[in-house]
């Protein structure tokens, strides 16, 4: 078997037993892995409407083909469960180095079932798995249990979870290698919900090779072409992805308090830019990066650690209205150690701050904490991201996120959520494409898994009129397909600042054997987008879902270029269900799913309808 | 005369600065901006001419805002 390990691990953390299972090599293919992978099993042995926190619901850890195969980017893995956030599935992944560590102690995945009775982690060394009891480590902060950790057991990879996702936050994160995450849908409280802590791994093992000579000439060809490319030989690794701050705000699209406004003119004393001259010490990279977009900065007391991207500097910065880079590292830094998403932590926090200027929170609401709801009050995002984590006083309202949030206050259109999960760093209104990403994610609101603002600012692979509809929802189509495939083989999707679909044809091929082209892996990732969509709709979680906020739809940006625009979701959704084969319902035809060999979940469209 | 502001971005502001309001004749274009300012067009990816893509041959009116970014990236 290339590229595949060939064996997948099943832990019963109710019952204490650990099985290995050969990993059917058909499925492996069709699905591509890792998250194509995860999507399956979750379909295939998790039954519908499951609570996400209760000992139903599976947590899996998967890797693609090509994660630890020597290619570029091939450090990635894939978190995969239902979300206790958005009620779809969850898909969260990550980089750093634990992903290719897991998969070279000879497995491609990990299903966990069940819920432990006591706090556990798992300890893997190729073959010897076993399940260790975590008293010590529980209520510990990430770079505590990732220390505790290594000094038990020598040179290990460290996967766990923080307070945040022992205490059940739906916004809480999955972290590996002390400052990277898979953040979103709130992957760590499944974790936490399972008592399950961490899992360490030490591998020895090598990915096998379809063709070792062929693999090294892909490879060198596709580093050649990543260190030649302007942006991810150029721009990402010297200004890090915060370099988008001021080019998303000059375009008039950098959400602003909330998202009431989509201009800033002191937008510049949080780019990127200013991060490089001020606050940088160093870049850092995961596994075979030759991109190395990660920051490393130093606070304001002198301490080094992981510094934010863009999406976190946007957050806790712009979407708060404070401007205070110390402020910003500093609450990054805190979302890492308790294991918060950054985005949504800072989102909710942002929305607080607009239900506390509109009168919903009162003072009284927040007089014990000593922190403010005040725009712009940079101790205030450092304070209540530290009492998220610990869910205490105010903050552990805010550690459900801002639909919970600002539900309870009667308001839940303050929340700029898409299926309850927080907006990332780019409004819509201005961006028409990127809007349609929005709405139809299946994990809910994200800009990750088909990132139209490349084509609609960045000009790649191509430059497109951003207020323009036409064209955009089949171009999305495509974006959400290649996506799926570069999640699933295991790579880095800022690899697309270089690489092409044929890019990762060739590395699959090179690497497993010669069983895709252009056509088919596209439609691979067709596949799973495909599977990942019924498994919402067995969840209940149908067309209905696919809006964006009111005031995206409803209320004119009023500042910045983009004035006047608001996001037109009524005419982009009927063409994006046209071009995806589904119905006006949003719900896949039969001849689409025989098209993608789907056949098997058929069942599923009736209970939809 | 017509004045323009010009905002430069990443390694664009190395030797010029972050901002430079130019006094030029009326019917300049963009393109002509950037000569001015030794910016090879090819590397210019990113021209906003006051927030919206601004073709190069474009001419400039008084209180225009230019801004200008190589090849950037990120997500
Ligand atoms: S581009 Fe950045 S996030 Fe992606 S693999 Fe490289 S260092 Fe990690």
């Amino acid at each position: 078997m290339h590229g595949y390990m060939g064996k997948i691990l099943r832990i019963n953390l109710t019952e204490g037993t650990v099985k290995t299972e050969p990993l059917d090599l058909e499925v492996g293919q069709k699905y591509l892995g890792s998250r194509g992978f995860g999507v399956k099993v979750m379909m295939d042995e998790v039954p519908a409407n499951v609570d996400p926190l209760s000992e139903e619901n599976k947590f899996i850890i998967a890797t693609g083909a090509l994660t630890g195969a020597p290619v570029p980017t091939s450090g990635r893995y894939m978190v995969i469960t239902k979300s206790p956030l958005t009620g779809t599935i969850a898909i969260a992944n990550s980089g750093g180095h634990w992903g290719p560590n897991f998969k070279a102690t000879g497995h491609d995945a990990i299903i966990f079932e069940g819920k432990s009775e006591k706090p556990v982690y798992i300890y893997i060394e190729d073959d010897k798995v076993e399940i260790r009891d975590a008293s010590h480590i529980w209520g510990k902060k990430i770079s505590e249990v990732t220390e505790i950790l290594e000094k038990e057991d020598g040179k290990v990879k460290v996967l766990s979870i923080g307070p945040a996702g022992e205490k059940l936050s739906p916004i809480a994160a999955v972290m590996n290698d002390m400052d990277r995450a898979a953040g979103r849908g709130g992957v760590g409280a499944v974790m936490g919900s399972k008592n399950l802590k961490a899992v360490v791994v030490k591998g020895s093992n090598k990915v096998s090779l379809f063709d070792e000579e062929r693999t090294k000439k892909v490879s060198q060809e596709k580093v050649k072409i990543l260190r030649e490319d302007p942006v991810a030989g150029g721009g990402l690794p010297s200004y890090g992805s915060a370099v988008l701050v001021n080019i998303i705000n000059e375009s008039g699209v950098l959400p602003v308090k909330n998202f009431q406004g989509s201009y800033t003119d002191k937008a510049d004393l949080i780019s990127g830019e200013t991060m490089t001259e001020k606050h940088l010490v160093k870049k850092s990279a995961c596994y075979r990066c030759p991109i190395a977009c990660g920051r490393v900065v130093k606070l304001a007391d002198g301490t080094v650690v992981g510094g934010p991207e863009y999406e976190t500097v946007w957050s806790y910065g712009a979407d708060c209205d404070v401007y205070d880079y110390d402020a910003i590292n500093e609450a990054n830094l805190l979302c890492n150690e308790y294991g918060l998403d950054t985005i949504s932590a800072g989102a909710t926090i942002a929305a607080a701050m607009e239900l506390y200027q509109r009168g919903y929170i009162k003072d009284e609401d927040i007089a014990e904490d000593g922190l403010s709801l005040n725009w712009g009050d940079a101790e205030a995002i450092v304070g209540w991201t530290k009492k998220m984590g610990l869910r205490e006083g105010f903050g552990d309202r805010l550690a459900e996120g801002s639909y919970i949030l600002a539900e309870a206050y009667g308001a839940p259109e303050l929340s700029m959520t898409v299926k309850k999960q927080e907006l990332p760093a780019y409004d819509p209104r201005g961006v028409q494409g990127h809007g349609i990403t929005y709405a139809v994610n299946n994990r809910g609101g994200c800009h990750i898994k088909g990132y139209m603002i490349s084509p609609e600012i960045l000009g790649y692979p191509e430059k497109l009129d951003r207020l323009s509809l036409e064209g955009k929802a089949a171009y999305a189509k495509t974006f959400h397909d290649l996506t799926a495939v570069i999640d699933s083989i295991g790579v880095c999707v800022f690899s697309t600042f270089g690489l092409g679909l044929s890019d990762y044809v060739d590395m699959y091929n090179a690497v497993c054997g010669d069983i895709y082209d252009d056509e088919t892996l596209l439609e691979a990732g067709e596949r799973i987008w495909n599977l990942e969509k019924l498994f919402n709709l067995r969840e209940g979680i149908d067309s209905t879902h696919d809006k964006l906020p009111k005031r995206l739809l409803e209320e004119p940006v009023v500042d910045g270029p983009t004035e006047g625009h608001v996001h037109h979701l009524d005419k982009l959704l009927p063409e994006y269900y046209e071009v995806r084969g589904w119905d006006e319902k949003g719900i896949p035809t039969e001849e689409t799913l025989e098209r993608l060999g789907l056949e098997e979940y058929k069942e599923y469209l009736g209970l939809a309808k | 005369m017509i004045k323009v502001e010009v905002r430069l971005f990443a390694y664009f502001r190395e030797g010029r600065g972050k901002k430079q309001v130019m006094e030029l004749e009326e019917g300049t274009t963009i393109l002509e901006v950037l000569e001015k300012l030794s910016i090879d067009k090819e590397e210019a990816k990113i021209v906003l001419l006051n927030g919206m893509d601004g073709p190069l041959d474009r001419e400039l009116k008084d209180d225009d805002v230019l801004s200008l970014f190589p090849p950037v990236g990120g997500g």
